[in-house]
């Protein structure tokens, strides 16, 4: 109580005479950057994941072959979600005398629950956003369908029994990936003209789908408590799995951003234990003099923890204002980037800064505290007594669970923890002996320099441990920091190479094999380059190794839903370039035997079809055998056109065949595609520009957060070498004192801490140049999938640095030490 | 004083003291079967040149540091069977210290600075009491300064303020003048021995200044850590 009493009023005087400042600002530092990353990353996760809903155009997605029983949206209800429904069904427009086969979709008022529709007034026309759907009455149709059947915006079009009105062209729909393969062109109507149109009776091939979209929490509850009850008629799909693309970049993203946060945990843990050593330092005087007039050893362990948490609290308090302040002008500064659509921030991040600042402490002041604890008394009268060392086992322990802690919390991955983790230790024990070696060899050049390195150097192999720690702490800083760069260039490079701007935009469906010439005519005639083919066949999975694929168990229970579904089939006769082979063999060049098959990798793992397997197609009423020869892996991110299942040439040879092409068309030459519709109006064009510029808005958003993440890490990176230089500023000022007392010039004195910064500077650089290599290659081959490319300019980097940050950090660090009075060497009695 | 019993009076013992530290030359000895008796009241002044072991003595006594045989009994209490948490405890109760460089917490004022040890013991009116032995001192307008605003002699006063605030059992000075001038040094001795005269406080200096140890009512003389001579003074 009466060490309660104490600490809280000398605290008070301990932050008016500024000794706890130093503490106190590597905590605020440390609790800043974590809370400006945790707030950015954490609207940024909750952006990508809103805008990957869009491809579902809600959050979850019921279908169904059968009306949706009302009691599924009844639930929704209860659990406070929006719903909206969708009902499908082909049938034939009319136009006059032309007709066409459509998809119609109607929908009802909230449709679409995530994302936004957009329409032209004309084909290939300037595109809007909607504003709702088509009202009763009126429809939206695909551009595709107006060419087949020769009609445009404004015309009637008969639907059913009705005749209703095209108000607009359809360019985008957040879902019009969905039912890809339909090969009808859409046409949008209003859910109230259903019923009137009479299309909807008994055998009608009608789907129905429930959108549910609302509060994150809200959900996921649901999700969770529909999950195991749905009857076989109903499949839920959630974005996830419904967008792959956009969550593997978001996943990327989160990663990435998730590494950021890590370094920046590590730097301020070092920052921490920096200043706490230092802190504790300046604390020993008055400790042992408490401890000669009668303090006990809890007493000062009381005071020491009550101050502790004070720090903890007001680090806390002020470095999350500082988070907010800071991720809000981020905010504000990247708010006409990024639309100001980032959704508000959560409190989360608060509670991870604050929780990590005690951590922190915890970790890494506490052994600094307990060495306090053991002040001699005798020092009042011997100023050389000092506390034994505090235990190795101690100190390793407390940091180590401290790091492991605040690692997990922030990767929650286990895998990039121990990567991450391992490797810093092993770079610091590399450092750090390395440091040692450094420290000894430097004694040789000692009579070999003028007076001003001779002391430098001579200051480096004197502090011994100590200039070997300080390589360490430089050299874990610029390991991390040169890190950040590699992968971060690493990773922003390969987004771009997978999304680089000659990415295909649109595709083409549909397309006849007597009308690929004249297809290529129509792109050759506009100068505009062709696209390329690729054969497509529909067809029937029934038996794989004779056993019928709805009595077969799969490892995973999608895989059911896989093999049961109409399969596009294609063949090949070479491997594509956006397909590597991952196992099996693919077939030889002009290969005619008897049929094998490749497929793709997620889908052998999830069915458990592997090499050797024979699988038997039903295609057009006849059975197909193919024996499974390889396994590939796709690269989705290529938007090329891609089957799970390629055949053998020659196997598919007879059966009914559509192609399928990509190509990338300019704007300006996006006339080719009206010839292409109206020569061809069975051909659907698929446009992927606006799906491609989502995907490119969220990976635009990711980096942007990734850069300004980085200005925290660069932050926290020079705040230990802050600390480190500080922890020395004592020792500093009356050595230069004294070196002036002396006769120095100040110009030699500044030379000579100049020369000991550039020392220490090179070897952390170069230390960090090898373990930053290492790292980056393991973080980018191991955890991103990306390969690694070694890059040499990291060691000039490394070395440049090392010797620039270190010798500008101490600089402004060391310059009241430089600048001290030689007077200063008299009054070094302590009040 | 005369009047109470031996036994009684005898607040600090030395019992065959022996300090030795090893060294890189190999142990070396500073303290070598050192023995007396400090009454209550008393002003004892340690004397020797420089390597004496002075420093060393007033460490053990004070329960500072632990003999490597012998023992102190301060109080009746034997130092060396206490653990630091109960020497320290010993200290907050018996003790004062007035150090040569003065020692006062940069971070507290001279105010606070006296109050420390009344705060350490528990006392409830520790500013009160501090308040009016900053007074005492001649510093009742400067309490609020801090260590860094002060002249080496307002320090030791305010030093002294804070030996004597706890009206300790005894109360050890090192070199209490040594960083002071001749002046200055001789008023903060007068106000050290006046303040020890309104009080019961035992005074224990060490000093190899002579014109200091002829103010104490007895002298103990060290030589390469033995103890030379032990006599009393005119005072």
């Amino acid at each position: 109580m009466k060490a309660l009493v104490y600490a809280f009023r000398s605290f008070g005087r301990e932050l008016r005479s500024g000794e706890v400042l130093v503490l106190l600002a590597a905590v605020v530092l440390a609790v800043g950057a974590l809370t400006a990353v945790g707030f950015l990353t954490d609207r940024i996760g909750k952006a990508v994941a809103r805008q990957a809903n869009e491809v579902l155009a809600a959050d979850l997605r019921l279908r169904s072959q059968e009306p949706i029983p009302e009691s599924w949206r009844e639930l929704a209800g209860n659990h406070g979600l929006r719903t909206a429904d969708i009902v499908s069904f082909p049938t034939v427009v009319y136009a006059g005398d032309n007709n066409a086969l459509s998809t119609v979709l109607a929908v009802n008022g909230a449709y679409p629950l995530r994302g936004q529709l957009r329409i032209a007034d004309e084909l290939f026309g300037e595109q809007r956003a909607a504003d709702g759907i088509p009202p009763p009455g009126e429809v939206w149709v695909d551009g595709s369908l107006l060419a087949r059947v020769g009609a445009h915006v404004g015309d009637l079009l008969g639907v059913g029994s009705s005749q209703l009105r095209v108000s607009a062209v359809v360019t985008y729909r957040p879902d019009q990936s969905i039912g890809f393969a339909s090969l009808a062109p859409t046409l949008l109507m209003n859910e109230a003209d259903v019923a009137a149109s009479g299309l909807i009776g008994v055998g009608s091939r009608v789907r129905y789908a429930l959108l549910i979209a609302g509060d994150e929490d809200a959900v996921s509850d649901f999700n969770d408590a529909v999950k195991d009850q749905l009857p076989d008629s109903l499949r839920l799909r959630s974005a996830e799995e419904s967008s792959e693309r956009a969550f593997a970049a978001a996943d990327r993203a989160q990663k990435f951003l998730s590494l950021t946060a890590v370094i920046s945990v590590l730097l301020s843990a070092v920052a921490v234990a920096m200043s706490a050593r230092r802190f504790a330092h300046r604390r020993m005087d008055p400790v042992a003099l408490m401890k000669s007039l009668g303090a006990t050893q809890n007493f000062v362990m009381v005071v020491a923890l009550v101050q502790l948490t004070l720090v903890g609290l007001i680090g806390v308090v002020v470095g999350s204002a500082f988070g907010f302040g800071a991720e809000a002008l981020l905010s504000w500064i990247l708010a006409d980037i990024i639309q100001g659509d980032l959704p508000e921030p959560g409190l989360g991040p608060v509670l991870l800064g604050s929780g990590s600042a005690m951590v922190l402490l915890l970790g890494f002041a506490l052994p600094s505290l307990i060495q306090l604890r053991n002040t001699p008394p005798l020092r009042v009268l011997r100023h050389d007594a000092m506390p034994p060392p505090p235990s190795r086992l101690l100190v390793g322990g407390l940091s180590l669970a401290a790091v492991a802690a605040l690692l997990y919390r922030s990767v929650g991955d286990p895998k990039m923890l121990v990567i991450v983790l391992g490797g810093i230790i092993v770079i610091a024990a590399a450092l750090y002996l390395v440091g040692r070696m450094l420290v000894a060899s430097l004694g040789y050049f000692r009579s070999g320099v003028g007076v001003a390195w001779r002391y430098g150097l001579a200051n480096v192999a004197r502090r011994g441990r100590a200039s070997a720690v300080q390589v360490v702490a430089f050299g874990l800083g610029l390991t991390v920091l040169l890190l950040l760069t590699l992968v971060r260039t690493d990773l922003l490079e390969s987004w771009r190479r997978t999304l680089d701007e000659n990415a295909p935009n649109h595709f083409l469906i549909n397309i006849q094999t007597h009308e690929i010439e004249s297809v290529t005519d129509i792109f050759v005639s506009r100068d505009v380059p062709a696209p390329e083919f690729n054969p497509l066949v529909r067809a029937r999975m029934t038996l794989i190794n004779g056993e019928s694929v709805k009595e077969r168990t799969y490892p995973e229970p999608d895989a059911k839903w896989f093999v049961n579904r109409e399969q596009n089939l294609s063949w090949a006769a070479e491997l594509g370039d956006s397909n590597e082979l991952v196992g099996g063999e693919w077939w030889p060049e002009n290969y005619s035997g008897p049929p094998l098959v490749s497929i793709e990798e997620e889908v052998s793992l999830e069915t458990g079809i592997k090499v050797g397997d024979v699988i038997r197609f039903e295609v057009a009423g006849q059975e197909v055998d193919a024996t499974v020869a390889s396994v590939r892996k796709i690269n989705w991110d290529s938007f090329k056109p891609n089957f799970f299942l390629v055949l053998s040439p020659g196997a598919l040879d007879g059966f009914p065949t559509t192609y399928i092409a990509s190509m990338r068309v300019a704007s300006q030459d996006r006339p080719v595609l009206v010839d292409l519709v109206r020569a061809h109006p069975t051909i659907s064009v698929i446009d992927l520009e606006s799906i491609l510029s989502q995907i490119r808005g969220i990976i635009e958003k990711a980096s942007l957060a990734v850069q300004a993440v980085f200005v925290f890490t660069l932050a926290a990176g020079i705040a230990v070498l802050f600390a480190a230089v500080q922890s020395t500023i004592d020792e500093r000022r009356f050595e230069s004192a004294l070196l002036r007392a002396l006769g120095a010039r100040k110009t030699v004195v500044f030379a000579g801490v100049m020369a000991e910064f550039a020392a220490l500077g090179l070897a952390a650089g170069i230390l960090a140049s090898a373990g930053a290599s290492v790292l980056a290659a393991l973080v980018a081959t191991r955890l991103f999938d990306l390969p690694y490319t070694f890059n040499p300019m990291v060691w000039v980097a490394g070395m440049v640095a090392g010797v620039f940050v270190v010798c500008v950090s101490g600089y402004f660090a060391a310059r009241s030490a430089i600048n001290s009075a030689p007077i200063d060497v008299l009054r070094g009695a302590k009040a | 004083m005369s009047d109470i019993k031996k036994g009684a009076s005898t607040v600090l013992s030395a019992h065959q003291l022996s300090k030795q530290v090893s060294s890189p030359e190999g142990t070396l000895t500073i303290l070598s079967d050192v023995s007396f008796d400090i009454q209550r009241g008393e002003s004892v002044a340690v004397v020797g040149p420089s390597g004496a072991g002075k420093s060393t003595l007033l460490a053990l006594l004070a329960g500072l540091d632990l003999p490597s045989s012998g023992h102190v009994r301060l109080n009746e209490t034997n130092l060396s069977e206490l653990n630091e948490d109960g020497r320290a405890r010993m200290r907050a109760e018996s003790v004062g210290f007035v150090f040569q460089s003065f020692h006062l917490v940069p971070s507290l004022n001279a105010l606070e600075n006296v109050m420390l040890p009344l705060e350490l013991a528990g006392n409830r009116d520790a500013r009160a009491i501090a308040r009016e032995i900053i007074e005492k001192v001649g510093l009742g307008d400067r309490w609020s300064h801090y260590a860094a605003q002060l002249s080496g002699g307002e320090k030791q006063r305010v030093a002294i303020a804070r030996a004597f605030a706890a009206d300790p059992a005894v109360l050890f000075a090192d070199e209490p003048t040594g960083n002071l001038d001749a002046r200055t040094g001789a008023n903060i001795l007068d106000l050290m021995f006046e303040l020890n005269q309104n009080s019961s406080t035992t005074l224990v200096l060490v000093s190899h200044d002579t014109v200091l140890a002829e103010r104490c009512d007895r002298i103990l003389s060290l030589d390469v850590g033995k103890l030379v001579s032990d006599t009393r003074t005119a005072a």
